[in-house]
């Protein structure tokens, strides 16, 4: 732990979680280079960086300012929007695998997104339903297991079974479109990034604009504290039952506003969080390096999906979901070997 | 025949019924003849319930004379799914019995633990990239799911020392998993996300009479082997050192359950897609009758649990006139709640 004093001003940091921090920004920076400089009209990345910087010949700025650019912000921003509200979600339920996934806000937020697709409807439409599910969703959650005082396991598994009961529904809903409809509807609950462009980006900037200075800088150091147990963080000045409702509503806004531009790309909220703490060899929530690393995940499962099946262009959540699945079943082996699950 | 040791025992993992309700044999056999009874009946108003509403005077008709205007409808349609709904209700009701006594673990259940949607994706697999497309054919595959997930789901969820709660997450992490990985394989194929998309949900819709006969031996022979084990796992409910001592052998039971609940799990599975919550909700409520000794409690699951299913799917073709609502749909919206309550309001779990 590394501490900068300037006069009555004191920063505490830990030096490995701000370089790792800084690592997946610049590999997520780096990949996104990557990434808008290939497909029909490959660019080297000097031209990309060129065209950025505003010196690109009028078909590049076109290529990369209103087709490749969006939908890389877009990427970039769903994964750490995602492992932001993962974090926040496994500090919270205090289990390695209390994530959105595992509980069923996302689901909830392709029942509101189904429901739209069912029913006929534009962008926007479903993009506000999904977020109105997830809410819902998380809301139920809390009105089932949490208000009554369920923490932990119980928590989790009151989750599982909304999860459960989603999928069914979700299901259903599934049949009772057309073909064509049922086609986009199953894209959008994989999680894909075709297609998507500003009109996504800029909500879910604007999200992240006004919820991550909250969740990092105004309850991260408390949620720190509230790791010591609730009483003893309470003891020490925490206002836990405050800090959880909006540190909850927070993190379910960021995952439902994030399902919304890209459908709930599986496993991002569950597996950043780890890798993070894997990485940094820090204790706690570790959120500001979770998110560089969900936006740098995101962009490189999108880069294989694109790339890697010459001939095919699969949907980034296929993506994400094989390598995270495998991840999750490994973690789920080695953490109980340790005996923290 | 006095209750014995092992089931007074395993009433530790269960809140215990009181024990004017543990009854004598007579009154459970009694118990069994009603819920006989109750499962005959709901037959026939599975058979006469529908988009054409039957009188059970003009079902029974269909039944049985070929010249009824009534025997069309009868035979080639809801006799299998009424015997469809039969065999996978009474698969997923002991395989979730067996399952909650081998993990002494009351929130088990087939579809929780992901094990159904092992075989879906096997199914997903042999339809999406297989060309496979018959009951027949699927059955396999998804018996091949089925037992790996079952593998692993014990090996991850952590075999003897599982918890409910590490048992319900490894179970949740490979549904996560693998419904992600059944996505992917209908979005490659627009023909196969047209049938698997109504197959997911769980139906017994699509039943034919070569449905029922293909899916038929499996379930024999796992209702056979689970019956079997009733008494050893009787004994495994002391535990391990104890029910040794009493001659059973534990790991020679575990692996029969876990052959048996492949059996179960993937032939209802490859017939009616995933079903949820079945499995789950019938031991529950039937334990609270019977008590927890497995050899009344498998036998009244077998009975019990068909009901259940017979009575969803009844009730999701009168809720979804002039369609239906598929029984999947049903035993979510009915088994979720019981599971949140079971979760939240007792000390089945202890957290």
């Amino acid at each position: 732990m590394t501490v900068v004093r300037v006069r009555h001003m004191s920063v505490r940091f830990r030096a490995r979680a701000l370089l790792v921090g800084l690592g997946c920004a610049l590999a997520a920076l780096a990949l996104g280079v990557l990434s808008i400089g290939g497909g029909d009209y490959p660019m080297s990345p000097a031209d990309v960086l060129r065209t950025l910087a505003g010196n690109g010949t009028t078909a590049e700025n076109f290529i990369i300012g209103e087709l490749r650019l969006p939908r890389l912000v877009t990427a970039m921003l769903v994964g750490a929007a995602l492992a932001l509200g993962g974090a926040v979600f496994q500090a919270l339920v205090r289990n390695p695998l209390g994530s959105p996934d595992i509980l069923g806000v996302t689901q909830g937020a392709a029942t509101g997104a189904l429901v739209v697709v069912v029913a006929g409807g534009g962008t926007l439409a479903l993009a506000g339903a999904s977020v109105v599910g997830g809410l819902a969703t998380g809301l139920l959650l809390w009105a089932v297991a949490w208000a009554r005082g369920a923490h932990g396991h119980r928590l989790i598994l009151a989750g599982i079974g909304i999860a459960a009961i989603l999928t069914g529904v979700n299901g259903w809903l599934l049949t009772r479109a057309q073909l064509m409809d049922a086609a986009r509807a199953v894209l959008w609950l994989t999680g894909s990034l075709d297609g998507r462009g500003w009109a996504q980006a800029v909500p879910l900037a604007v999200t992240l604009a006004v919820l991550a200075p909250v969740v990092l800088f105004a309850c991260g150091p408390a949620l720190r504290m509230t790791e010591l147990g609730d009483d003893t963080a309470a003891a020490l000045g925490v206002p836990v039952r405050r800090l959880r409702t909006v540190l909850l509503i927070a993190a379910v806004l960021l995952v439902s506003v994030a399902a919304s531009a890209a459908g709930p790309v599986n496993f991002v909220a569950l597996t950043a969080p780890h890798l993070t703490r894997r990485l940094t060899r820090a204790p706690g929530p570790n959120l500001a390096a979770a998110t560089a690393l969900g936006a740098a995940m995101l962009v490189a499962a999108d880069l294989v999906a694109q790339r890697g099946f010459p001939g095919h262009q699969l949907p980034v959540g296929v993506v994400t979901g094989a390598i995270g699945g495998g991840y999750l079943i490994w973690l789920l082996a080695t953490e109980r070997r340790a005996g923290r699950l | 025949m006095i209750e014995s040791s092992p089931s007074a025992k395993a009433a530790a993992a269960t809140p215990p019924a009181p024990p004017a309700r543990r009854g004598r044999p007579a009154a459970r056999l009694a118990g069994l003849l009603v819920a006989a009874l109750l499962l005959v009946t709901v037959c026939a108003v599975s058979l006469a319930v529908g988009a054409k509403q039957l009188t059970l005077a003009e079902a029974w008709g269909g039944l049985v004379d070929p010249d009824s205007p009534a025997h069309a409808v009868v035979r080639e349609m809801r006799l299998p799914r009424t015997l469809l709904g039969l065999l996978a209700g009474a698969a997923l009701g002991v395989a979730g019995a067996i399952m909650q006594a081998v993990t002494r673990n009351p929130l088990a259940d087939p579809g929780l633990l992901g094990i159904n949607a092992g075989a879906s994706a096997a199914v997903a697999t042999a339809s999406a990239f297989l060309g496979v497309t018959t009951v027949g054919g699927y059955v396999w595959f998804a018996l091949a799911g089925a037992a790996a997930v079952t593998a692993c789901v014990y090996a991850v969820g952590g075999g003897r020392a599982a918890t409910p709660a590490r048992l319900a997450l490894a179970g949740a992490a490979l549904n996560a998993a693998l419904y992600s990985y059944v996505s992917a394989a209908m979005l490659l194929d627009a023909a196969s996300l047209e049938r698997m998309r109504f197959w997911t949900v769980g139906s017994l819709a699509a039943a034919e009479p070569g449905t029922v006969v293909r899916v038929l031996p499996f379930v024999a022979v796992g209702l056979v082997i689970a019956l079997a084990v009733a008494r050893p796992l009787n004994a495994l409910a002391l535990g391990d050192d104890q029910a040794r001592a009493l001659g059973a052998r534990p790991a020679a039971t575990r692996a029969t359950v876990i052959v048996a609940v492949t059996l179960l799990c993937g032939a209802a599975t490859a017939a009616c897609g995933p079903l949820v919550f079945v499995g789950l909700l019938v031991p529950h409520l039937v334990r609270a009758v019977t008590g927890p000794d497995m050899r009344w409690l498998l036998p009244a699951c077998a009975l019990l649990s068909p009901v259940l299913l017979l009575a969803a799917d009844v009730a999701g073709r009168v809720l979804g006139r002039p369609g239906e609502l598929q029984v999947g749909i049903m035993t979510a919206v009915l088994g979720g709640p019981l599971f949140l309550h079971l979760v939240t309001r007792t000390r089945a779990v202890r957290s």
